[in-house]
């Protein structure tokens, strides 16, 4: 078992370009290798190329340049049938939902086990096996237009998921969403994915989606591949200005604060350490008190996850006191400076 | 009623009607096909076709903007080739289906617009041939849309109709011209245009509400 069987998507040096006034250069030579079994987020501004990025993944989009490579197989050379096969293979959701609404729940997830040539006869037991994953079974009958916006995402769900996919390439699912029904969207993706083994490709434009369930992120700016690895790593350390820009809370406004002197560290940290008082324990364990410049704890997917920018006491010898103590924690992230938006 | 019975005025409803229906179900046809290939080799749509597009869409503005009157006479010839004669019921469907043709194309294009592009993404995302979009996907959807077209369609056919019987159509338009704009009967011409008026008005009526019906 070579590495390339783990391998769900290559990419290689992908472009695309809209020819056109203005000339859009909306992919610039990505190349990302997506394995099996991921949770993997696409994350950028508006604009960034997100969206054409995924689209070039079942090749609703062609590549100006560069190739993809599904199991292996170049999408490019795909012809007719051939394409439309590897298609049922990577099921797709989007911000919309685009399902159709003069037809019942049932019927939106038929029609797609239609098109896979799924013999009627095996139809209704699918549908009904698809609506318990997604827990809409009381909904077989309803129309569209009388379910909630998580509902009619769940009903996508189902029909992307009745084809037996590969993977579910996700654009925006959950950004026409409220907060709470997103994190129950993206507990259904992960429990899909761990269920199913279903690899799931994220696009989005909130870090909190990306934090709470993807393994892998590559962060896309201006349709270059700005930075690419562990989720964590990035949420940690964040190298380049686009994935600061998506890291950092909104707002920060760290520039006012370095000119006081002070020397600013950001401090991440996963659900379980957030509930620990750190900022309280350092004081009465090492009589070392910081300031908080500003914190930003979230709950996703019923995980918290959190960061927070402090500033560290002007004595030199605290200040490395209270690094190493957060070190420690394992939640130091970075020493931070002046940076605005 | 001045010498002209009620049978008479039963029959002019049921040429009246007959015309109206058979027009407008060749209409269909030949329109709803026509339609389909304008929407969807349009700019940015599925099957995207200049130069397809481009000649439908002159051809069928063309004989949009040619006054119906005018088609009537103009179409004298080729309906004497089709049906042997340019009077009575049968001649006028000729003219009539040739007149509503166009309409309907664009009335079904306006339709499939509605349609979201989304839906489309959608299924070709799903694998679907582009046949597969068009027939399991974006005419589905239209339909509630597409009905309250052909009910509007049907309107205009009717008003057709009546205007064919001044020039020797059948129905309930020719009896009004004959009998009662030409020879002054009035109550036959207040009978015959009342009867128009309650086919338009049930015709509409019964288009939208099966359109509201069939809408989710
Ligand atoms: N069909 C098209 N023709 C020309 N330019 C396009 C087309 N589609 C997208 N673009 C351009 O390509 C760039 C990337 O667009 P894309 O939709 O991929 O961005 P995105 O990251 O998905 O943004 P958003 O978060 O707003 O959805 C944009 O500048 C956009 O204007
Ligand atoms: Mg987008």
């Amino acid at each position: 078992m070579a590495d390339k069987a783990d391998i769900i998507y290559k990419l290689d040096h992908v472009t695309k370009v809209y020819e056109g006034t203005p000339r859009v250069v909306a992919l610039d030579d990505i190349s990302i290798t997506i394995n099996r079994g991921d949770i993997y987020g696409i994350i950028g501004m508006s604009g960034a190329g997100k969206s054409t990025l995924v689209r070039t993944l079942n090749r609703l989009e062609e590549v100006t340049d560069g190739t993809v490579f599904f199991e292996g197989k170049n999408l490019k050379e795909l012809r007719g049938a051939e394409l439309r096969k590897a298609r049922q293979s990577a099921g797709m959701i989007f911000q919309g939902f685009n399902l159709l609404n003069q037809k019942t729940v049932e019927k939106n997830i038929e029609v797609a086990l239609k098109i896979a040539g799924v013999p009627k006869g095996k139809r209704a037991e699918i549908i009904g096996r698809m609506l318990k994953i997604v827990g809409l079974e009381e909904k077989r009958n309803a129309y569209p237009s009388q379910l909630s916006g998580g509902q009619k995402q769940r009903v996508a769900i189902a029909r992307a998921l009745a084809t037996d996919p590969k993977v579910i390439l996700c654009d925006e699912a959950t950004s026409a969403l409220d907060p709470g029904i997103t994190s129950e969207i993206l507990e259904l993706l992960k429990k899909i994915n761990k269920e199913l083994n279903v690899t799931i490709i994220m696009i989005t434009h909130e870090m909190s989606v990306v934090e709470a369930i993807c393994d892998r992120v590559a962060v896309i700016d201006g349709g270059k591949l700005a930075e690419e690895g562990a989720v964590r790593d990035i949420f940690v350390n964040p190298k380049s200005d686009a994935a600061r820009r998506l890291v950092y809370p909104e707002h920060t406004g760290l520039g006012l604060f370095d000119g006081q002197g002070r020397k600013c560290v950001r401090l991440v940290f996963n659900g379980v350490e957030a509930k620990e008082p750190i900022i309280a324990k350092l004081a009465s364990s090492k009589g070392i008190e910081v300031s908080i410049l500003s914190a930003n704890t979230k709950s996703v997917g019923g995980i918290g996850f959190g960061q927070m920018i402090i500033a560290l006491p002007e004595d030199e010898e605290k200040g490395h006191i209270a690094t190493e103590y957060f070190k420690e924690l394992g939640v130091f992230g970075e020493e931070v400076e002046a940076w605005q938006d | 009623m001045a010498g002209l019975g009620w049978d008479f005025i039963w029959k002019g409803f049921l040429q009246t009607m007959e015309m109206v229906i058979i027009s407008t179900v060749f209409a269909y046809l030949i329109g709803l096909p026509l339609g389909v290939i304008l929407s969807v080799t349009k700019k940015g749509n599925l099957c995207e076709n200049r130069l397809v597009y481009n000649i439908l869409a002159v051809i069928v503005n063309i004989s949009r903007s040619i006054p119906f009157l005018i088609f009537l006479v103009v179409l004298i010839p080729f309906t004497r080739l089709i049906v042997g004669t340019s009077i009575g019921t049968e001649a006028t469907i000729v003219p009539l289906t040739m007149g509503a043709i166009p309409i309907v194309a664009r009335m079904v294009e306006a339709s499939l617009e509605e349609v979201g592009h989304g839906i489309v993404e959608a299924a070709l995302a799903m694998g679907a041939d582009k046949w597969q979009v068009i027939t399991q996907f974006i005419l589905p959807e239209a339909v509630p849309s597409l009905i309250q077209g052909a009910a509007i369609n049907f309107v205009t056919i009717l008003g057709y109709s009546a205007m064919a019987g001044f020039i020797g159509g059948g129905g309930l338009g020719n009896i009004a011209y004959q009998h009662g704009y030409i020879r002054y009967k009035t109550d036959v011409l207040f009978i015959t245009v009342a009867i128009l008026v309650v086919i338009v008005w049930v015709g509409q009526e019964l288009g939208l509400k099966i359109a509201k019906k069939s809408r989710h």
